[in-house]
């Protein structure tokens, strides 16, 4: 038996997000945590979603213990159902065949825009993170799923560069920036799983975690949070949802912390 | 950053096209000789992407062959990166993803437009294209006069070959050219868009070739933790031992070991075995 009191914080981000996918959702997936989280939602409830990586893979089929290092790995079309170029893969959102953009991220702010460029001033950084990726372009155009570790440095009022962008400055600003469709949909951690308020789109906490308290989201986070009306709690892991998952990385290259 | 080059329109492009001896002709050069078809100051495009595919061997060469100013672009830079950079062959490089609109990073590329489009009257972005003087792709295999098949992921690779004024391709193996017409149809880059073919086996070490090997991750963890450790001092111990001081690539593969590449070998291969 498992122990399903007993998980990591990367266990409980993966699981939670698998929970966000639906049967049929075509999804972007980063490497990591999306991937394993979107292979866990095609196991266990999804046969029919297909996972897209920005590398140029269609309906990818990642083997247990094969994990990909990076979306451009030659592990990522392993009995995928197409490869085609990084350019063609990219425009299939821009067509919007695309459901879901579904990746981790260093810093978010309470619109939901995310941060991978730079810490500090952009013109005379204190660090370089690694950059876009496709994420600005996932994020441009598909409902986003981000999954990341819940903590005050990285939950921010603003951020200090808008790499991929969520709402903007809030209300319409999204749309008026050229972006008519899309935002961000869940933002998971190991604490919460938060939406977006459709008027303001300010982050909103939909759901505790089990045994989690409000104050210890808010004592977490950089800004003032909202907290949905009717404030849920999330079903704690499952057996089936833990095995499965452990089964998939089995080495904890995602999942062990 | 505004881009270095300035857009090349259409009549300039045909003109140097024009120029351009696009025979049927055989392309066969060596590392050294592909190497000098890169003059200092251009700007290089490199296939591939992060660590696949990467022509690793023809960067190789160029830093042995203290290139300078090269401005160089990619999708997504790896180790190769930072090797041209740490080397001081490149000054520049440009990467490539890019913003739809609303983000921070539209900001940065002063080069780049906004328009509204003429039909829908949505707003569009536009960035000026690359053309590269010179393009380095490494693939699995291609002919002499430089029809290349490439597996699995493209990447950017045909836009890239078709884009640049001069493609220099490094092979795992070259093929003979009936081999190629018995499949036109795996064919992605013509001979045409090509001025030099080099064969290199493993030339994309310690990086991946798509079915041929995985990237060689004891090698990349070492020099990772090398130049984490010591960015300058790490950095130039590696082109000293594994650069600068060779005799050839080969050289160069014996330090990586035989035991690795069999095991990346077997890796890669692998994708063929179900």
């Amino acid at each position: 038996m498992t122990d399903t009191t007993r998980h990591t914080a990367s266990e409980m981000l993966a699981i939670l997000s698998a929970r966000q996918l639906k049967e049929g959702q075509v999804v972007f997936a980063g490497v990591g945590v999306p991937l394993l989280a979107a292979t866990l939602a095609q196991r266990l409830r999804c046969p029919g979603l297909t996972i897209l990586f920005e590398g140029g893979v269609i309906g990818a089929f990642v083997e247990p213990g094969k994990l990909p290092p990076s979306t451009n790995d030659q592990r990522c079309t392993k009995r995928a159902n197409m490869v085609l170029g990084s350019a063609e893969v990219l425009l299939l959102l821009q067509r919007g065949y695309v459901d879901i953009g579904f990746m981790g991220g260093a810093q978010i702010d309470k619109y939901g825009n995310l941060n991978s460029s730079f810490i500090g001033d952009s013109d005379n950084p204190k660090t370089r993170l690694p950059g876009t990726g496709g994420g600005n372009d996932i994020s441009s155009l598909t409902n986003m799923i981000v999954a990341m570790k819940h903590e005050k440095r990285r939950f921010v009022e603003h951020v200090d560069f808008i790499t991929s962008p969520g709402f903007i400055r809030g209300g319409k600003s999204r749309a008026e920036s050229g972006l008519p469709e899309g935002g961000m949909f869940r933002v998971i951690t190991e604490l919460a799983v938060f939406s977006f308020d459709e008027t303001s789109r300010l982050m909103k906490v939909l759901a505790l975690n089990p045994g989690i308290t409000r104050d210890q989201v808010q004592d977490n986070t950089g800004f003032d949070l909202i907290f949905d009306d009717q404030l849920g709690v999330t079903e704690p892991p499952t057996e089936h949802e833990l095995t499965t998952l452990r089964m998939l990385d089995p080495d904890r290259l995602f999942i062990a912390g | 950053m505004v881009a270095q080059d300035a857009v090349q329109p259409y009549k300039e492009l045909r003109q140097n096209l024009a120029r351009r001896d696009r025979s049927l002709r055989e392309k066969v050069v060596t590392l050294e000789e592909a190497a000098s078809f890169v003059r200092d100051g251009a700007s290089v495009g490199i296939g591939g992407s992060t660590m696949s595919r990467t022509p690793m061997a023809l960067i190789w060469q160029l830093i042995r062959a203290r290139k300078k100013e090269l401005s160089c672009s990619r999708c997504i830079i790896s180790t190769d990166g930072d090797l041209l950079l740490g080397s001081g062959v490149s000054n520049h490089i440009v990467s490539s993803w890019f913003a739809q609109g609303g983000s921070d990073v539209g900001k940065k590329r002063l080069e780049a437009k906004e328009i509204d489009c003429p039909f829908t009257g949505e707003k569009l972005l536009l960035v000026p294209a690359l053309n590269p003087d010179v393009a380095l792709i490494h693939v699995q295999r291609c002919d002499a006069y430089g029809n290349a098949q490439i597996d699995g992921l493209q990447f950017m690779d045909i836009d890239l070959a078709m884009a640049a004024n001069r493609v220099i391709l490094t092979t795992e193996r070259i093929v003979s050219n009936d081999q190629i017409r018995r499949s036109p149809d795996q064919t992605k880059i013509p001979f045409f868009c090509v001025d030099a073919v080099v064969e290199v086996p493993f030339g994309s070490a310690p990086h991946e070739c798509y079915g041929v090997y995985e990237p060689m991750m004891n090698h990349l963890e070492t020099y990772v933790k090398q130049v984490n450790g010591d960015p300058v001092g790490g950095m130039k111990k590696y082109l000293d031992q594994h650069v600068y001081g060779l005799k050839n690539w080969n050289e160069f593969l014996s330090l990586i070991g035989i035991d690795e590449i069999v095991a990346a070998s077997r890796r890669g291969r692998s994708i063929f075995d179900d």
